[in-house]
């Protein structure tokens, strides 16, 4: 989607806002934002790329509006009705329906660590091969998906080289909306500064991404 | 409705447990956070072999200094040198190695650096106080999937009789994010 999260490369933002000593949080409902956000996932009814595309979802003037927490707030509000999990009448209430059955909270205190430390998949899986070699040449497709994507607008269409081959991902277009996990090969990708910005970029400067194989043909 | 009513409301439905809350924030708080990352750093100046396992796998080197929770296991260490500066981002969200540096700060998710930092890299790092002459090469690492990246910041002159200790309290978060250096401190004398 070229949403309004798709930011590099947008201009006049305004300056980057340094805060000397910052808090984790800034407040203790950011902290209470945070861990709610992470415990909920644990009932499994949403994956990590469809929590990404959720934001993504936000209206433009909302995104660049609210703050960090602010939007993870709206999200999981939204998440919690969508996935039904609480009612819309229960949000409007606060309070639980009468007569609503207690559920059993999948994370537990002693949980925690050991769940925060479970991975984002990802394998070696020699099933699965690799459609382009280091050192390839490679042009990033240009494609406008209305859904889920983490190919950025400003490298599509745009030549680079394959620097690494990381292995074997879920595919997020697919996996944020639950239309399969299409595991394929993520490479880091070098684009040349002056193919991205043109020659007013320095030459010898460049911004590597990692780019899943359907992300990328050869060039 | 505000935060503290989804909390009472999804705690009231048996949806989460309040002390699983309190302990993802104490290990938020406690357990991750930049001294973690500075102690891979200081480890990797001393230990030629250990820098070696860092580039060549991150999160096993990682796990031998005991730091292995979530969002770091795919995590890319990116060396810098006389001739090349790295500086990483994530210009469709917040990705971040949590297990090395914890939560990352407002800056690094807002807007402002999410746009600028892979079209003007350099005007970025100026502003942070750390211009780069033309022969540097300045390579942004922008972070689309489930990789994280660290900066292996260059040790500084002058450091060659530190202990492994001293030299991590020298590291900065910023240093691994790529938009500082690592420096000595000023001594007492005139600056």
């Amino acid at each position: 989607m070229n949403g309004a999260h798709d930011m590099g490369g947008q201009q006049n933002m305004g300056p980057v806002e340094y805060e000397k000593d910052e808090p984790v949080f800034h407040a203790p409902w950011e902290a209470r934002m945070y861990a709610l956000n992470r415990a909920m996932r644990a009932w499994r009814k949403w994956n990590i790329d469809a929590d990404r595309h959720a934001l993504e979802l936000m209206r433009p003037v909302d995104y660049l509006r609210m703050s960090y927490y602010e939007r993870w707030f709206h999200r999981l509000v939204a998440q919690v009705v969508e996935y039904g999990l609480v009612s819309k009448e229960e949000i409007d209430s606060g309070k639980a329906a009468a007569g609503s059955t207690k559920a059993n909270p999948p994370l537990t205190p002693a949980m925690p660590a050991r769940w925060l430390s479970r991975g984002i998949p990802s394998s070696h899986d020699p099933q699965v091969r690799p459609r382009f070699n280091v050192r390839q040449r490679v042009r990033a497709r240009n494609i406008n998906p209305t859904g889920h994507t983490r190919l950025p607008r400003y490298v599509r269409g745009k030549t680079g080289v394959i620097v690494r081959d990381h292995g074997v991902y879920l595919f997020p277009d697919s996996n944020a909306h639950f239309q399969g996990e299409k595991r394929q090969h993520v490479y880091s990708v070098r684009f040349a500064a002056t193919e991205l910005w043109g020659d007013a970029a320095s030459p010898r400067d460049s911004v590597h991404l990692d780019m899943w194989d359907d992300y990328l043909d050869r060039a | 409705m505000r935060v503290k009513s989804l909390e009472s409301l999804l705690v009231e439905k048996g949806l989460v447990d309040p002390a699983a809350l309190d302990a993802i924030i104490d290990s938020m708080e406690h357990k991750v956070g930049p001294r973690n990352g500075a102690r891979v750093v200081a480890r990797a100046w001393v230990d030629p072999a250990f820098k070696k396992r860092l580039l060549e796998n991150a999160p096993a080197a990682i796990a031998e200094l005991g730091y292995t929770s979530g969002q770091g296991e795919h995590t890319l260490v990116v060396e810098n040198g006389p001739k090349v500066h790295n500086l990483v981002v994530c210009t469709l969200c917040s990705c971040y190695p949590w297990p090395v540096l914890g939560l990352p700060p407002v800056w690094y998710k807002s807007a402002p650096y999410r746009s600028r930092a892979v079209i003007d890299p350099r005007g970025i790092l100026r502003e942070f106080g750390v211009p780069f002459p033309d022969d540097v090469e300045v390579r942004v690492w922008d972070s689309t999937a489930e990789l994280r990246y660290l900066v292996l910041p260059e040790r500084p002159a002058g450091t060659e009789t530190m202990t492994e200790e001293q030299l991590a309290a020298l590291v900065t978060r910023d240093a691994m994010v790529g938009v500082a250096k690592v420096t000595l401190p000023q001594s007492g004398g005139a600056p």
